[in-house]
């Protein structure tokens, strides 16, 4: 048994008790105002002061990894993006690691052509990581619309995206009265059920993989879930929890009622992945932009990089070698600073 | 019946093959035979590719002809691995064993007539001389590693010394092996 | 025994009887013979003043630490997590995807699951989460964290002297987390206990004192110089006169001292001289040799950022003191990593030095503007473009040749095309390894970062085995044998691993087929490589094997 998944899903299940008996109890001052406060309020200086931390370390030297040909002569074509000669090309370079993950398709790009099945996996990884990335994305854009009244075209617009999409619903009478399906809570869904089945499935990555990895990905399946689960069945009171989210960014927290459970337990697992985040891998988000194999240009050559603490080391001087090996460099026709004649009076005045 | 089991053996080629290679892998740790399994990429996964490779061309060796020079041939990529890898020697060439337990889990243990015995028999006394030709092959690897441990430094660097006359060491008079 | 229960794909692929595998924090470290380095000779340590110089056997229990080790290695760790922004970021983002899992030279070759690249560097950030992170402590080894011990200790040392430090991983890593830079930090931790191997510190110790890493003394390289002048009448018929530490020459030239010392790296040096004598005797250009700064490789880069610094110093020294107008550099690979990214950093800025300008050619090398060294082969290639070089790549007609990118050269650099073009217009016959084993995808040669001792000849050539798996494939496809390279280490390297993987591929330096093929004034007509074989044997055998094949 793997102690690890199964810890992370322990805790999981945990943060889904307490937070379902507390909407029992009644505690929705607690779990709809007050821990949601306090989880922005960790996140945001947690993720301030992990950035800053990273900040305050300086980068001494220049190590790109370089991924094509630097910059040479004219009539040599450089790699303007895998191995950048400018900041625009460094732009280019982390703006393609951050919206394509470049390096990691770059696993997938070789490949035979007599060779099938389980090789095909490795794009998987890829498509995948963008997949729940995007989805993601398209997720917490989407729940703008709880914070901002009126909500605002761009969202809108969106949302009009993303459900149009939509899958459609093969018995109208079902479909009667359904929301527009989103696909990017089933997307999200999916992606994260993938990259935490390969993580348990693939031994090699099972083999690396730690609470910290499975737990997040056990969280966020918890988030969507109980998200679909608002919108597509128990059917929350939209109005009653906009309400709330409206409370709250205004500063004027007020806890309607009427709202379920599910939603407490939503919220409680969205503010836990806020708090965790700061303290976790996925500072992965910030890390990549600060990243010195990523972030600065090939052409190290041309432009000196300073080192902030670059202090004087001691080192063996020209003098020093030469005055071991004089007599030696003399003999063998090696051009000398001192000849051997000057080198023996200053000796003996020394002697003196 | 002359030929059956060497003909039912050989009907089942990838089945049989997929078991033995699988065998092969048990050395590695876990995660590490996944990983020579599947990657098919033979440049990413050269110790995959090779161990696959020798081990068709042995089995159809062993099902065939049984030329030992070709069953040599074919040793030679997976034991030359073994060789500069964590596997003891017995572990380096058991899986040639593995092929026997492979063979009577599919085909049964126990030969139904004396022809088939006598088959039997044969099939296995092919896997020992395998085995006998993949103790050949690993120790030539092995001391082939050893030499270059200790002649490397010898080969590369004294000998440049020596050709320009920097040393004369007294008690090695002997003419260089290799010098022009 | 707890059997960790199989999942479906392990029921697929029975695996049956595979050693049940316990969690890698809990897998004790063998040391095993034939993988690890021999321990440094304290007196080498001592000779640079560096941290503890004791004496020790690895494979011993008690490493003779200081008392209060384990505070040294916290500290040590703290400090280089304030002083590098990448260990730090390195520390904190990796979220183990496992694309980095099977890149790595060493664990395809040898097939142990620590040289995953993602667990090396697991390796201290398990101890990175139990010193420097509160909710790592308070979860322990579920979180995969772990304190400090003398099995760890013994972990480190064993798998961070088993990267070569060649960043492929870091290629396929989303966020670029490079196991270069961990096991970099990570050595340097190992060096404040004294715990570096003998094949990295002794070289440094020479090279500090020497001016190289053999410890060769200034007679002794000119003698070897001088030998090379010989041996290149006796080919060609033209002596060269090369020139050493001479005040007011055009250039200095540094190489490693492994082309001066080690076969087949001489002949590459004699590529070097015939080199230069040509463009004295057609272009009066002046280059000049030095015996204090007569190491281009840096193996301090092996040992500690400091240490770098302090070897490379007197490549800028002497060039000050020779008053020369700037610095040519040979074939080297970690060399040029370290020319490239750090020395203009540690020890520049050079204003003393002029930004490089070939006056054959009137080619600014732009590309070098600051740190004022150009790479001779970028050199070479600027020659050769502007049609400055006398050519008859005819005589390297009997090579089939294929070229082997090392991996500093271009995972720190992106010097790709040079070498190409060069090989391309001295030899009529080049063919290209499978594109993912070459280039910024190339495989280490399994020997770097200070790793190409004798004893551990099983680790070298079981890393070595993706890229001569790669030399075979050519080799049986097109007839290759020989194998180009611009690295020293690659030229010691790899003769031992074609032996071992394709007998049949020699090793060769770019510029000893640049000068097989230059024509030299006054030469007579060359009837042998400089290696002194026969051409026309060559070109008969060639025919053979191509007619065979």
């Amino acid at each position: 048994m793997n102690t690890r998944y199964l810890f992370a899903f322990l805790v999981v299940f945990v943060l889904f008790l307490v937070s379902w008996l507390g909407a029992a109890a009644g505690l929705g001052w607690l779990f709809g105002v007050v821990i949601p406060y306090a989880a922005v309020v960790v996140f945001v200086v947690g993720f301030a002061r992990k950035v800053l931390s990273w900040a305050a370390s300086p980068v001494p030297f220049a190590i790109p990894t370089t991924a094509g040909q630097g910059r040479s002569f004219p009539w040599i074509p450089q790699a303007k993006i895998d191995n950048p000669a400018s900041n625009w090309g460094v732009f280019l370079r982390l703006l393609f690691e951050v919206l394509t993950f470049r390096s990691l398709f770059r696993n997938t790009r070789m490949r035979l052509k007599e060779e099938k099945l389980t090789y095909q996996l490795e794009i998987f990884l890829w498509v995948g990581a963008l997949a729940f990335h995007y989805a993601f994305l398209t997720v917490l854009l989407r729940h703008t619309r709880f914070f901002l009244e009126p909500t605002p075209w761009c969202i809108q617009v969106l949302e009009t995206l993303d459900s149009f999409f939509r899958v459609e619903i093969l018995y109208p009478g079902v479909q009667f009265g359904l929301p527009a399906v989103y696909l990017s809570g089933f997307v999200l869904l999916a992606a994260v059920v993938y990259l935490a089945l390969r993580r348990i499935v693939i031994p090699s990555v099972r083999y690396v993989s730690l609470a910290s990895d499975y737990f997040p990905l056990l969280l966020i399946f918890g988030i969507a879930f109980s998200g679909i689960l608002m919108r597509y069945v128990t059917k929350v009171d939209i109005r009653a929890v906009k309400e709330l989210t409206l409370g709250l960014v205004t500063f004027r927290p007020t806890v309607p009622e009427g709202i379920g459970a599910v939603f407490y337990i939503h919220l409680f697992l969205v503010c836990t992945l806020l708090a965790y985040f700061p303290y976790s891998k996925l500072m992965h988000l910030g890390g990549v932009f600060l990243s010195p194999t990523r972030n600065l240009r090939g052409d190290t050559r041309a432009y000196r990089h300073v080192n902030p603490w670059n202090y004087p080391v001691p080192v063996h001087t020209y003098e020093e070698y030469e005055e071991e090996f004089r007599d030696k460099m003399v003999e063998a026709g090696l051009p000398v600073e001192k000849p051997l004649a000057d080198a023996a009076d200053e000796a003996a005045q020394e002697k003196e | 019946m002359g030929e059956a089991l060497f003909a039912r053996i050989a009907k089942e080629r990838a089945p049989l093959l997929s078991l033995w290679f699988d065998a092969a892998l048990e050395g590695y740790a876990r995660d590490t035979a996944s990983f020579l399994k599947d990657r098919r990429d033979p440049f990413a996964n050269p110790v995959g590719h090779h161990t696959r490779r020798g081990l068709e061309r042995l089995f159809d060796e062993l099902v065939g002809a049984m030329d030992m020079e070709a069953v040599t041939q074919a040793l030679d990529p997976i034991l030359r691995i073994r060789a500069v890898q964590h596997l003891t020697p017995a572990r380096a060439v058991e899986f040639l064993f593995r092929f026997k337990r492979i063979l009577s889990e599919r085909f049964g243990a126990a030969p139904r007539s004396a022809e088939a015995a006598g088959l039997l028999f044969e099939l296995h006394e092919r896997i020992d001389r395998m085995v006998l030709a993949a103790f050949d092959v690993y120790m030539a690897c092995r001391e082939q590693v050893m030499e270059l441990k200790a002649n490397e430094m010898r080969q590369r660097t004294f000998r440049a010394f020596q050709r320009a006359g920097l040393v004369r060491p007294e008690h090695e008079k002997a003419p260089e092996a290799d010098g022009e | 025994m707890a059997e960790a229960k199989p999942t479906p794909q392990d029921v697929l692929h029975r695996i049956q009887h595979t050693p049940p595998r316990s969690d890698w924090m809990e897998t004790p470290v063998e040391i095993r013979k034939g993988m690890y380095c021999y321990a440094a000779n304290p007196k080498s340590v001592a000779t640079l003043g560096l941290p503890h110089p004791h004496a020790w056997n690895p494979v011993e229990d008690d490493w003779h630490l200081p008392e209060n080790w384990q505070q040294i290695l916290h500290e040590g760790f703290k400090e280089r997590l304030e002083r590098f922004r990448s260990f730090k970021v390195f520390m904190d983002i990796c979220v183990r995807c496992g694309a980095c899992a099977d890149k790595c030279h060493y664990f395809i070759g040898t097939g142990d699951p620590k040289n995953m690249p993602v667990l090396r560097a697991e390796l201290l950030r398990s101890v990175y989460r139990n010193d420097f992170s509160r909710m790592g402590r308070l979860l322990g080894k579920v979180n995969g964290a772990r304190p400090m011990s003398f099995e760890v200790l013994r972990e480190w040392w064993y798998y961070l002297f088993q990267c070569s430090e060649c960043r492929r991983c870091s290629l396929f890593c989303p966020y670029g987390i490079d196991t270069a830079e961990i096991t970099i930090m990570g050595r340097e931790l190992l060096n404040l206990l004294g715990l570096n191997i003998d094949w990295i510190a002794t070289p440094v110790a020479n090279c500090y004192m020497n001016g190289n890493h053999l410890g060769i003394q200034p007679h002794a390289f000119k003698d070897m110089i001088d030998f090379f002048v010989d041996d290149i009448e006796e080919k060609t018929g033209v002596r060269v006169k090369p020139r050493f530490m001479e005040k007011g020459a055009d250039i200095l030239f540094i190489t490693p001292s492994g082309d001066v010392f080690a076969d087949p790296g001489t002949y590459t040096a004699m590529g070097y001289l015939m080199l230069f004598h040509y463009l004295e005797e057609k272009y009066g250009l002046k280059v000049t040799w030095s015996t204090y700064a007569s190491e281009g490789g840096n193996f301090g880069f092996f040992t500690s950022h400091e240490t770098m610094k302090r070897l490379n110093a007197k490549m800028y020294a002497e060039a000050k003191r020779l008053k020369v107008k700037w610095i040519l550099g040979g074939e080297c690979g970690h060399m040029w990593r370290v020319i490239h990214q750090y020395m203009d950093t540690m020890n520049g800025p050079a204003d003393f030095l002029e930004v490089p300008v070939n006056p054959i050619t009137g080619t600014r090398f732009e590309q070098a503007r600051s740190t004022k060294m150009v790479h001779l082969v970028e050199f070479t290639a600027d020659l050769i473009h502007h049609g400055k070089l006398d050519l008859d790549p005819r005589r390297n007609d009997y090579l089939k040749v294929t070229f082997h990118d090392s991996c500093n050269p271009s995972r720190g650099m992106g010097f790709f095309e040079e070498p190409r073009y060069v090989i391309r217009n001295v030899c009529n016959h080049f063919y290209e390894m499978p594109a993912n084993t070459i280039r910024e995808q190339t495989f280490c040669c399994g020997s770097g970062a200070g790793l190409n001792a004798g004893e551990n000849m099983e680790l070298r050539l079981a890393g070595g085995l993706p890229r001569a798996n790669a030399v075979q494939h050519v080799h049986r496809k097109y007839g290759v044998n020989m194998l180009a390279c611009i690295c020293a280490i690659d030229r010691a390297a790899l003769p031992a691993l074609m032996d071992y993987w394709v007998p049949g591929v020699q090793v060769t330096g770019v510029h000893e087929l640049v000068a097989n093929a230059l024509n030299l004034p006054g030469q007579n007509e060359r009837t042998t490589n400089l290696r002194g074989e026969e051409f026309e044997e060559l070109m008969a055998q060639a025919e053979g094997q191509s007619d065979e094949g």
